[in-house]
């Protein structure tokens, strides 16, 4: 019976688990991704090769088997548009977001995390990121892609 | 229950927080087909804040984001939870690690983050301003140029093959590295 309550409660069950995963991981924290940055441990790596792994036999899977969701329908993943050779719009927004996240020490997800951390700062990190948000909404037919 | 939150509270070794992390595509994917990734929601909040005239946040967002919205309302609590029951302050930083921010000024313990982080006027300070405030507004704009952050390009993009998401990690690593090696240690040690 998918209610609407149902599905909220449902994501929201995904959200708490992702919390706590992120916490327990370590990976919310802005000394792991100093130390990411450094190459002074495997455990980030591991984490990232880890998830790339098993999400890559996961998503095999359910295309090769032709997955359907809960609702019935198939599923599709979504595939991120390739644009001109040098996809450059990736290389320069990932080397944007890639300062911001050793600044921080927060990627999105994390940001969310440490504020039910208690650390109020990360209110004026997701408002930062609004202005962002909001700044690329005004010039992004002017870049680059 | 006790054993079992016993058993949760340890530290977690990568392999088993690298699986439980990728278990977010089947989770999302096989109820209602939903792709993983969390910086769109960015968008969404913009479009209910602040869309004004940018064709870019006239959209229904509610409609589209309000499943990821919920998500992100969920790792709000599961940080809450973990903080405070899943016996929180257990960092295990590499010696190396630990010697470098030591060297940068910032002390080390077995707190998650940095004490200065919930210090008021670190946040008020220049550095606190360039720490929170520049380091906001490149990581709304840079995902948002980027299409997508670490869970959207590196989890579920690398996950599918993505030659963008590859770009794109790739560009993730050269601009961390350029702060974590260049201007860190530059904004910290003095």
């Amino acid at each position: 019976m998918r209610t609407q309550i149902f599905r909220v409660l449902y994501y929201l069950m995904v959200g708490i688990f992702f919390g706590i995963v992120m916490t327990k991981s370590e990976a919310v924290s802005w000394f792991r991704i100093q130390e990411m940055f450094h190459f002074q441990s495997f455990h980030m790596y591991g984490i990232i090769g880890t998830a790339v792994g098993c999400g890559a036999l996961f998503s095999y899977l359910i295309r090769r088997f032709k997955a359907k969701d809960l609702t019935g329908a198939p599923i599709y993943f979504e595939r991120k548009t390739p644009h001109g050779k040098y996809n450059l719009r990736y290389l320069l927004g990932g080397i944007l977001f890639g300062m911001g996240w050793a600044l921080t020490g927060a990627c999105p997800g994390p940001v969310f995390v440490l504020l039910g951390h208690g650390f109020g700062v990360m209110g004026v990190v997701i408002l930062a990121a609004l202005v962002g948000t909001k700044v690329y909404a005004r010039f992004h037919d002017r870049l680059a892609a | 229950m006790e054993t079992v939150i016993h058993w949760i509270s340890q530290p977690w070794p990568w392999y088993v927080s690298g699986f439980l992390i990728s278990l977010m595509i089947p989770l999302l994917a096989l109820f209602e087909g939903k792709p993983f990734g969390v910086s769109r929601n960015f968008r969404h909040m913009c479009a209910a804040i602040l869309p004004g005239k940018d064709q870019y946040l006239k959209y229904d967002w509610q409609r589209l984001g309000w499943w990821n919205l919920t998500i992100l309302c969920g790792a709000v609590l599961g940080g809450w939870v973990a903080s405070t029951y899943l016996a929180p302050d257990q960092l295990h930083l590499s010696m190396a690690a630990t010697q470098l921010i030591q060297g940068w000024g910032v002390s080390v313990g077995k707190a998650l983050s940095p004490a200065f982080f919930i210090n008021t006027d670190f946040l008020l300070s220049a550095k606190g301003l360039l720490v929170f405030g520049v380091g906001g507004f490149l990581i709304g704009f840079g995902t948002r140029y980027a299409d997508g952050c670490t869970s959207g390009h590196a989890i579920a993009g690398l996950s599918n093959l993505q030659l963008p998401s590859l770009v794109a990690v790739i560009g993730f690593f050269i601009g961390g590295l350029l702060v974590s090696w260049f201007v860190l240690p530059i904004l910290f040690m003095n």
